[in-house]
């Protein structure tokens, strides 16, 4: 490239058309042909290599406890298990991914996987970073009924337009029935989620409009027992 | 599941949540943990070097040493830590294998010392990583390996062979001379006569002087009888052998397919077909032709000199190289042969007379041998045919070094992919075991838990040998995760097995249509299920052991739970290990259980997974099928 470069380019013009001349003479040249890819590709290298050394660090301990409900010891706890995986400090997305998939070895639980990052990556950057990781499970774990119940809800919401429709629905029942896998009891058929789709559309729309909004999935939430009492489930998970 | 994400658990845990509101039935209990111990650290003094580590890291591996109890035997009272005199260094791989999950084998350590190291501390060799199981196992074999030479040079010195039969003992003298003296005198003669037989076959053709009548002789023609007695010699010599060979050979067949033996026969037959055809005049120009297969006679050699076979193997193993050297060449010989025939075609009493008489040309041309029986006579004949001269250097020098060169990088790279691809099936295999293993370990621990269940139910007094041994709470906490999924969907996970045979029985058998959807009754919640039926069924048709385990029999077990409108008990087959329906009645309060397992006979060494409880009262107790005739339980036959 250093010789390309010293007869590519003129450096002293003797005059404007001259120099015009000669590089429109050279770029006939095949070999002359400012070669843009490689530069490119090295540009693409320093890229990589600069992604991968990006280290996120969290914020302190004590503006952690104040954002979430955890005590100080649980943060430590759950700091601890979330460098161990991530040590670059932040989860992206083919990441969480690969950790969630250890916990279903027989289906596939990629999709599902990816409705949870990006509920929890709550500002949209590609990435989970501790903190939007501890607030999710705040929520989750420590939260109300009714704070569980709309952290589900915008779970399922997938355009997080506050309305959650049949298809959406329809994706969220598909990625859950995945995770199974082929080898269950009975034998999964195809229209197995599209059934439990309308159970619960048939469940949770009031009023029929084909959509379940936030009021009436609480709503419905709230009236169902079994629902209420899983939600309690949570308490002491940590 | 790996220890690394052990920490992750509590997240997977908490993402069910996304389950709960679209599922139908009511959530499993969640365990609980019985003790909560406030995280400590530990201090492991190894020969000196102190670690520290949190007690939980440890304690993720139960089943070894550092996991265990175990390590209570190495607790020093005075110091509070516990003492290991053993090699630190081994240690901090094994620390790290309780860390990252991951056990990697350093290359530096000697392999016994670490197979030791291993032993002592419970973990199994098969953990180790990916990445460092190939250098462990090669290092093993490598040890293994030297290890048998070891033990057969000593075998051979002291001279205690095991008897070997006569034939085998032939057969070895005949693979390796060097056994016997009887073996090498037999080598050195048939080597001898090899070379007897070749030197009179070139010595035959050479002109021995006149006779009167002025015509020269090749000595074969004079001294016939001479010549015939030792070609005789020779061939008898070479038929014995073959014979041997044959007689001692352990797979006739194949021997008789080998190379060796081809070459053998294709040496001898000429003499015997010369023996049997008579002294035609039209026959015997046939038959001196014949005579030129004995030159093979010298291909015998190759079982003396260990360099030819190699080269022979060599050649066989490049042979795609040289056959892509003569297709390039063949293409420039074509290419030149036209072009020199075109340009020579109007000179006159051109020797170019066709395309194919130039190639003799091209051929001669080309290698630079230039015999100078072929002349360009035109301008343009004599271009083309320094263009061919000057090519040819370049078409045939150039690839024969790196075709050399070429011989040992594909040798050395064949190799190396045959041995990657054979450890890829193995790796791909472990993954997949992997895999299977912790799905299997949930499908097991699910039977041993409603096992438990029902059994404390029934109020048994047989104390709980099969309770969950060995697994952790964090086990117990990833199984109630996979649980909870199977209630969402209403499915349940079985083993593979079990799937294609429910297959193969769901065209055969047709299920009552009302069978409701799978239900553990815990203590207390009998009442409440999906669809508020009267009759619940519960159905763990699975748990099938794995075939990693001993035993290869398939378990059914069944159990129904029935809301006791109904006086009479369903019973089923019960093997020998099983309750008999008396014992089953509970006392709960609006349900029956009745435990049935049936299972194939098994082999009297039964591995302790819930079949080894003594055997109940009356254990001969064989009732017949008795379905209820108003019950929803599907029978799903066992093999």
């Amino acid at each position: 490239p250093t010789a390309r470069a010293h007869t590519c380019c003129p450096c002293n013009p003797p005059g404007q058309t001259k120099k015009a001349l000669k590089q429109r003479f050279l770029k006939l040249l095949p070999c002359c042909r400012p070669k843009s890819i490689p530069s490119l590709s090295e540009s693409n290298v320093e890229d990589e290599f600069e992604l991968s050394t990006v280290c996120h660090r969290p914020e302190g301990l004590e503006q952690l406890q104040e954002q979430t409900k955890f005590t100080r010891k649980e943060l430590q706890v759950l700091y601890r298990g979330f460098k161990n995986e991530c040590p670059s400090g932040i989860v992206n997305e083919e990441n969480f991914k690969q950790i969630y998939s250890q916990f279903f070895p027989q289906g596939d639980s990629s999709t599902y996987a990816t409705f949870l990052f990006n509920a929890f990556d709550t500002d949209h950057d590609g990435s989970v970073s501790f903190e939007d990781f501890v607030s999710g499970l705040s929520i989750i774990l420590r939260g109300t009924i009714d704070d569980r119940l709309n952290w589900a809800f915008n779970l399922y919401d997938l355009n997080k337009d506050g309305c959650i429709t049949k298809e959406e629905m329809l994706d969220i029942m598909k990625s859950i029935y995945d995770m199974m896998g082929k080898y269950t009891y009975p034998a999964m058929r195809e229209e197995a989620p599209r059934e439990h789709v309308e159970n619960f559309f048939q469940k949770m729309d009031r009023n029929k409009d084909g959509v379940v909004t936030i009021e009436e999935f609480l709503e419905s939430c709230q009236k169902d027992e079994n629902i209420m009492r899983s939600m309690q489930l949570f308490d002491n998970v940590i | 599941m790996a220890a690394g994400v052990a920490a992750w658990l509590p997240f997977a845990r908490a993402a069910a949540i996304g389950w709960m509101p679209v599922a139908n039935c009511p959530m499993p209990l969640a365990p609980t943990e019985k003790n909560k111990r406030q995280d400590e650290l530990i201090i492991l003094n190894v020969s000196g070097r102190r670690f520290q580590t949190w007690r939980t890291t440890l304690e993720r591996y139960p089943d070894t040493l550092l996991g265990s109890t175990e390590k209570e035997f190495f607790f020093n009272e005075d110091t509070k830590e516990y003492f290991f005199d053993r090699d630190p260094e081994v240690f901090r791989c094994i620390l790290n294998f309780y860390r990252t999950g991951k056990l990697h084998y350093p290359r530096y350590e000697c392999i016994s010392a670490y197979d030791e190291e291993l032993a002592f501390y419970g973990i199994l060799p098969e953990i180790i990583g990916d990445c460092c199981y190939e250098e462990y196992k090669d290092r093993k074999r490598e040890n293994a390996e030297r290890l048998m030479d070891d033990n057969d040079s000593e075998n051979n010195q002291e001279g205690s062979m095991p008897s070997l039969s006569f034939r085998q003992t032939m057969w070895r003298a005949f693979e390796n001379p060097h056994t016997s003296t009887l073996a090498l005198v037999f080598y050195y003669v048939t080597g001898f006569f090899i070379a007897v037989s070749v030197i009179t076959n070139v010595v035959e053709t050479v002109p021995c002087g006149t006779v009167p009548g002025n015509k020269e002789l090749p000595c074969g023609e004079r001294y016939a009888v001479a010549f015939f007695c030792l070609d005789t010699a020779c061939v008898m010599i070479f038929t014995v052998e073959y014979l041997l060979r044959l007689f001692a050979a352990p797979s006739r067949y194949r021997f008789i397919r080998s190379v060796m033996s081809i070459i053998d026969v294709v040496a001898i037959m000429p003499y015997y077909i010369g023996l049997v055809m008579t002294n035609n005049e039209d026959v015997s120009g046939a038959f001196v032709t014949l005579r030129v297969f004995r030159v093979f006679r010298i291909f015998k050699f190759s079982r003396h000199s260990q360099g030819l076979r190699i080269l022979g193997y060599t050649l066989k193993s490049c042979a795609s190289e040289l056959g892509f050297l003569l297709f390039s060449l063949t293409m420039a010989i074509i290419i030149f042969a036209t072009v020199m025939f075109y340009a020579e075609k109007g000179s006159s009493a051109s020797k170019f007379t066709s395309i194919p008489a130039s190639f003799w040309y091209t051929i001669v041309t080309m290698t630079t041998l230039g015999y100078g029986d072929m002349v360009p006579k035109t301008i343009a004949g004599k271009i083309f045919g320094s263009i061919c001269s000057l090519s040819g250097v370049l078409v045939i020098a150039l690839p024969v070094p790196v075709i050399v060169s070429n011989f040992s990088r594909i040798y050395h790279q064949n190799q190396r992919a045959d041995k990657r691809r054979a450890q890829k099936k193995a790796r791909l295999a472990r993954i997949r075991v992997a895999k299977t293993g912790s799905s299997n370990a949930y499908l097991h621990s699910k039977r041993n838990g409603l096992l438990n269940e029902a059994l404390e139910l029934t109020g048994s007094t047989e104390d709980e040998q099969h309770t969950t041994k060995g697994t952790s709470l964090i086990e117990s906490q990833h199984h109630h995760l996979l649980h909870c999924l199977e209630k969402t969907t209403n499915h349940e996970f079985i083993d593979e097995q079990l799937f294609e045979q429910n297959c193969m029985e769901s065209s055969m058998q047709n299920y009552p249509s009302s069978r409701s959807p799978s239900l553990s009754s815990h203590h207390g919640l009998t009442t409440s299920c999906c669809s508020r039926r009267h009759k619940k069924t519960t159905h763990l048709p699975n748990s099938s052991v794995p075939a990693t385990r001993l035993r290869s029999m398939q378990e059914l077990s069944t159990i129904h739970i029935q809301c006791s409108e109904q006086p009479s008990l369903t019973t089923s087959r019960s093997s020998l290990n099983m309750k008999s329906d008396d014992g089953l009645r509970p006392n709960c309060k609006a349900a029956q259980i009745t435990t049935a397992i049936i299972s194939i006979p098994t082999p009297p060494a039964l591995t302790p997974e819930g079949e080894s409880r003594p055997p109940p009262s009356s254990p001969g107790h064989s009732t017949n099928i008795s379905t209820t005739t108003t019950s929803n339980i599907v029978k799903v036959s066992a093999l």
